[in-house]
């Protein structure tokens, strides 16, 4: 398979600098861009790509870059590229990669991300305790701008460009794209009500479009390559390679770069070397910790968005986390409750009070405390906090989708800590 | 001079010539100046190690801000600290995959070998012991940082190796 985003990352993991970017095709796209393509070319080639967004929740790129106003159409002053590098998602460890060991390659992408939509100051923000990609990135912005491609007049072409690399102070509700925006502006990370959307009204109320890492790292290549040659990348429905993960009780944890619609069971048993001795596969989060579960009868999909939603989950991240048999699934959902209880903002009700109440009910299972109808309660709670419109962003119906697909598929689970009063995997999980 | 006046002046006086020119070079590129408020807590931050009470005031007078609405920015973020902490803070990942791969017994073994819980600091004032979430280098769990520096694969030995020179009897406090 043809390597794309990781064509510069070698065995060695020796980061990138600028010379060896350029060596290998490097600043390329921009080079082509800023010569021969209008803004309007850009668009109108990510849009033909059908490049969808990497973060999780897998939006059209070129749709989402289509509303930002352009022209005459938009009043004058600022507009933002930002760049959502605040990978926090449980269980997601790709955009570190990338980032790390090739930080021109989504800068590069930033550059011709920031032209398309006219903008003319861009933000990484990346979370804090990404020390390693911090450095680098703000090592990669001065080569740039010692060498013209930031700041005023980039190669002679008129346009001109900041870029600002901005750690987070660390919360996970920043990577919503309107919580980090209120982030930027030095506020408490609460998502804003949409309408008005971020690529009318963003940062400072200016047109601002948010983009994941990986997805802004595969821009250069698409300007340069062109839509018909990513579009054959993948195998499946959707276009171009993915950075699939695989984390959990597997022989070779790590993350590849593989073409989307790579199916599920290659990842796992291939690339992952399926799971450690004495261990068998149980289930899996195909993309992280805000989607469901999936079992065996679902290892032969695609791991292709659409595909993956219909069989009940998300593709999300793309970085997958398995539970083998020997590790406790409600002890999983509770880690996982107990992390999205921790990391709600606490702006509306559903979320701030009602997944600390799941994390108790969840507890009280655990502990061997558990009454049979704290399953109903849980069923109550899930239909209640689960349902879009009930709650402000969708980081409390990411929580529910863990714990719902856990009640249908480890139902048994459940009810031998509630009969058993204890939790059955103890003897074997040493917690 | 009354209290009120006194406070004023002292505030004026908490904050170090080098940490308001570092403020002033944030206030350069934003609209007005609360939105610096959270560059404004890390460069404070990273000089004293924490956010005092007197620091807290003295920035939210500097950016003309209330210190309420600053202390709301400030207990918001995970990495913005409210109370003193050791030279270095541990950052333990206790997510998901950490999970799986057995972190409850590593914190465990710290907690054994620096006398320390959640939240607190050694009596030395080396280290302070604080859960993260998932730190995205889930294929090396389970994984904690120290100070800057991520360490993976940790097992009870590398614990042991890390805190060479702690003994288990040097008690916490908060």
């Amino acid at each position: 398979m043809e390597k794309v985003l990781t064509r510069n990352i070698g065995a060695d993991l020796k980061p990138t600098g600028l010379n060896a970017y350029e060596a290998n095709g490097g600043y390329q796209g921009l080079r082509k861009a800023l010569a021969e393509l209008s803004p309007k070319d850009c668009q109108d080639v990510i849009s033909a790509s059908n490049l969808r967004g990497r973060g999780g929740a897998g939006f059209p790129t070129g749709m989402k870059w289509s509303f930002v106003p352009m022209g005459d159409r938009c009043t004058p002053g600022h507009k933002y590229l930002v760049c959502n590098a605040d990978e926090m998602e449980p269980g997601a460890f790709k955009d570190r990669l990338l980032m790390e060991y090739d930080p021109h390659q989504l800068i590069e992408g930033m550059i011709l991300s920031a032209y398309t939509i006219g903008a003319d100051i861009s933000y990484i923000f990346i979370r804090g305790e990404y020390v390693v990609a911090i450095q680098r990135l703000r090592d990669a912005l001065a080569e740039c701008y010692a060498a013209g491609y930031l700041g005023d007049n980039i190669l002679g072409s008129g346009f001109s460009l900041k870029m600002y690399v901005h750690p987070s102070a660390g919360r996970y509700i920043c990577g919503e794209e309107t919580a980090l925006i209120n982030a930027l502006e030095g506020k408490r990370a609460n998502p804003r009500a949409k309408p008005p959307f971020p690529q009318v009204s963003g940062l400072w109320g200016r047109p601002t479009i948010v983009n994941n890492v990986e997805t802004l790292c595969n821009i250069s290549h698409i300007i340069y390559r062109g839509a018909d040659w990513f579009n054959s990348l993948g195998v499946g429905e959707d276009s171009g390679t993915k950075m699939f993960g695989v984390s959990g009780r597997v022989k070779n944890p790590g993350c590849w770069e593989l073409p989307m619609g790579t199916p599920i069971r290659e990842i796992i048993e291939d690339h992952a070397g399926g799971m450690q001795e004495g261990l068998q596969l149980k289930g899996f989060l195909p993309g992280g910790g805000s989607t469901d579960f999936l079992t065996h009868e679902h290892l032969d999909l695609a791991m292709d968005y659409n595909v993956i939603g219909k069989a009940g989950s998300r593709m999300g991240t793309g970085t997958m986390i398995i539970l083998d048999d020997q590790t406790c699934p409600v002890g999983m959902v509770l880690n996982l409750i107990r992390f999205f209880a921790h990391e709600s903002c606490g702006f509306c009700t559903p979320c701030r009070d009602g997944l600390p109440w799941s994390r108790q009910v969840l507890e009280d299972i655990e502990s061997g405390h558990g009454q049979a109808e704290d399953l109903e309660t849980l069923a109550y709670q899930i239909g209640y906090i689960g349902a879009i419109g009930n709650t402000h962003c969708a980081l409390a119906p990411g929580a529910m989708e863990p714990l719902q697909s856990a009640l249908k598929y480890f139902r048994d689970d459940f009810d031998r800590h509630i009969s058993g009063g204890c939790c059955p995997y103890h003897t074997t999980r040493g917690a | 001079m009354n209290d009120a006046q006194m406070i004023q002046t002292d505030l004026d006086s908490v904050l170090s010539a080098e940490e308001l020119r570092e403020i002033d070079a944030e206030l350069s590129h934003v609209p007005y100046k609360s939105g610096a408020a959270i560059d404004a807590l890390k460069i404070v931050q990273a000089r004293r190690g924490w956010i005092s009470d007197q620091c807290l005031q003295a920035i939210a007078k500097y950016l003309d801000m209330s210190a309420e609405e600053l202390e709301g920015i400030a207990t918001f973020y995970n990495l913005i600290y409210r109370r003193p902490v050791g030279k270095k803070v541990i950052l333990f990942c206790d997510s998901v995959s950490c999970w799986i791969c057995g972190c409850d017994s590593i914190k465990q073994k710290i907690t054994d070998v620096l006398g320390v819980d959640y939240g607190q600091t050694t009596e030395d004032n080396e280290y302070s012991l604080i859960p993260v979430p998932c730190l995205g280098a889930c294929d090396r769990a389970p994984v904690m940082m120290v100070g800057d520096d991520l360490v993976t694969h940790i097992d009870e030995a590398k614990i042991d190796e890390l805190f060479a020179d702690k003994t288990n009897n040097s008690g916490g406090n908060t």
